[in-house]
């Protein structure tokens, strides 16, 4: 399963990318990451329908990841990735407007890496 | 003889004169009417009663004599002294006549001759003494009215200056009372400048702290993150080296090693943020220290932007920087100076957000800050640094680009501006470093902050 992670933070990498070691050495899940919305969307562009389940921020400088979810949810129909939306303020504002444009979950910071691990077992 | 009378009765004209018309005293008009009219009754009896002659002869000299005893005698009738000398001789002779008479009257008839030139003689100097008299007393009554007259002046000038005195002082209490009015009023409106200042300090730091609580988030996160991970970790470690695999170990204390040096990193930087936040809800300490300038801009930069994400979650913005790193340290007051970035800051990200909410096509809001050495001509170490914010917002028009640096001049609505941010940014700038601060725009193409330090 290839997940995209869009953050701006760099260090978000290292993060998954321990956090899921052991997933990743079994092959059981493939990370890919952006740190901006425009970058995921120039990704998506050229890897068309490779990333099953997109993990954005929504609090980015430039593209916010709601603008972001509202493009895939328009440019990508068939089949739809899965877009989980991660901020910092969890706020019904931001929940909601993440729920009308299609959001599929959503998580606050921290992240709470068990809970993550259990709602991927059940996309997968 | 019937000149004792009408001797009298001009007499008591002298008397009358010697007081002003409106205050003779009570006594002295009893004294003035009774003798008139004693006067009157002596001439009255003397003209219709033969019989009665001798008696009011000697009647008529008795009161002569006593009324002029007492215009010598009183000093309230000094000024008919005059007068009483013309009459003196007059009286004196026919009185003296009269008593020879009455004693011898064949004396009288020897020296009748001699008693009549006498009698002319005193009757011509009763007329000069008379016309003198009548001239001093009309001197000294002129003389009189005009004293009178300057009195009257005189009065008249003081009633007009207690008048003004009281009007002056009048006005100088309302004066007093609009000057303290004044003086309260300027004491109030510098306390609420003070208070205007200080809420404006503390709207940025509202903004700073939204900032700084996103800010902030993330590092801890990271921090807590990394630390859980290098519990597992560990505890791998520990497996592996049981099971004697030693690669394994190595490998896992590398990561471990990177963790420990990713936790430090975002531990150092929560706790700059955290300095920052209080460095600038610290009063400024006035005091010039080494500062990284490239660090302070990219910090109230991010601090800015997640402060305005934090109040309008549909704010959005790119940001861009572009450093000099050649600049190095630099003296300034950090919190000052951060302020000023901060406020300029703010206006921008504002600026294109108000942008970006009328414009319908595609616009990217963007702010970018950048820092520049700028070496002098001829001075080897002398160099100038620039800070310049751009935004690409609706610009500033000409006709308020002079007012723009006025305390209080805001085009934001109540709540959102209080219009000191620029002022406040002049004054550090300008007073605070000996800087200056300008500003470039283009209605509708956005606008340029340009700040100039010299080092
Ligand atoms: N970057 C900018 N773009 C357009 N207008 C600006 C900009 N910066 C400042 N201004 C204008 O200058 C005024 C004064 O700014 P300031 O002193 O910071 O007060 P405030 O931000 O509270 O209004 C603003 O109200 C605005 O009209
Ligand atoms: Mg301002």
């Amino acid at each position: 399963m290839k997940i995209l992670v869009v953050d701006d933070e760099h260090d978000v990498k290292t993060l998954f990318e321990q956090r899921f070691r052991k997933e990743i050495k079994s092959g059981e899940i493939d990370f890919v990451f952006a740190y901006s919305g425009e970058e995921a969307l120039s990704y998506l562009a050229i890897h068309k329908h490779e990333a099953v389940l997109i993990l954005s921020d929504i609090n980015m400088p430039g593209m916010s990841g709601l603008e972001l979810l509202k493009q895939i949810k328009q440019k990508y129909h068939e089949p739809p990735p899965v877009v989980m939306m991660i901020t910092a303020y969890g706020d019904a504002e931001n929940y909601k407007t993440a729920k009308e444009l299609g959001a599929d979950d959503f998580l606050t910071k921290p992240v709470d890496f068990i809970a993550l691990k259990e709602k991927l077992k059940i996309t997968n | 003889m019937i000149l004792q009378p009408v001797l009298a009765i001009l007499i008591l004209r002298f008397y009358r004169k010697c007081f002003k018309k409106e205050d003779i005293p009570r006594n002295w008009k009893n004294i003035y009417w009774g003798s008139t009219a004693f006067a009157i009754l002596l001439f009255l009896l003397f003209m219709m009663i033969r019989e009665s002659r001798t008696i009011v002869s000697w009647l008529g000299h008795i009161f002569l004599l006593a009324l002029i005893y007492k215009g010598y005698n009183s000093p309230k009738l000094k000024n008919a002294r005059s007068a009483l000398n013309a009459f003196l001789p007059v009286t004196l002779i026919y009185f003296i006549i009269d008593i020879i008479t009455a004693i011898d009257k064949s004396f009288y008839k020897t020296w009748e001759n001699y008693f009549d030139v006498a009698g002319i003689f005193a009757f011509i100097w009763m007329i000069a003494m008379l016309i003198i008299s009548n001239k001093q007393m009309k001197a000294i009554e002129k003389e009189r009215l005009k004293t009178e007259e300057a009195e009257r002046v005189n009065k008249i000038t003081q009633e007009l200056k207690a008048g003004l005195e009281i009007q002056v002082s009048e006005r100088t209490a309302e004066l007093t009372a609009q000057k303290e009015a004044l003086e309260q009023t300027l004491s109030e409106l510098k306390a609420t400048q003070a208070q205007l200042i200080q809420s404006e300090k503390m709207a940025s730091l509202g903004e700073l702290t939204a900032g700084i609580a996103h800010e902030i988030q993330n590092p801890l996160n990271f921090v807590n993150n990394f630390s859980e991970i290098n519990t597992e970790l560990i505890s791998e470690m520990k497996a592996a080296l049981d099971a004697g695999n030693i690669n394994e170990a190595i490998t896992l204390a590398m990561d471990i090693d990177d963790n420990e040096k990713k936790i430090i990193y975002h531990g150092k930087r929560a706790d700059a943020i955290v300095k920052g936040m209080l460095q600038h809800s610290r009063s400024s300490s006035g005091v010039k220290e080494p500062t990284n300038i490239n660090a302070l801009c990219d910090e109230y930069l991010r601090l800015a932007y997640h402060g305005l994400r934090a109040k309008d979650k549909s704010f959005n913005a790119t940001m861009k920087t572009d450093f000099d790193n050649s600049i190095g340290n630099i003296n300034i007051i950090p919190q000052d100076i951060g302020r000023v970035v901060l406020n300029l800051l703010t206006n921008a990200f504002y600026a294109v957000d108000e942008k970006k909410k009328n414009t319908k096509g595609s616009y990217e809001p963007t702010v970018s800050i950048s820092t520049k050495r700028i070496p002098i001509p001829g001075k080897i170490n002398g160099a100038k640094v620039e800070i310049t914010v751009t935004d690409n917002g609706n610009g500033i028009p000409n006709e308020i680009k002079n007012k723009i640096f006025q305390p209080f001049f805001t085009t934001k609505p109540t709540g959102q501006g209080t219009g000191l941010g620029l002022s406040m940014s002049y004054d550090i700038i300008t007073k605070g470093h000996g800087g200056q601060l300008k500003v470039e725009s283009k209605g509708g193409e956005g606008s340029q902050f340009i700040i100039i330090l010299n080092i």
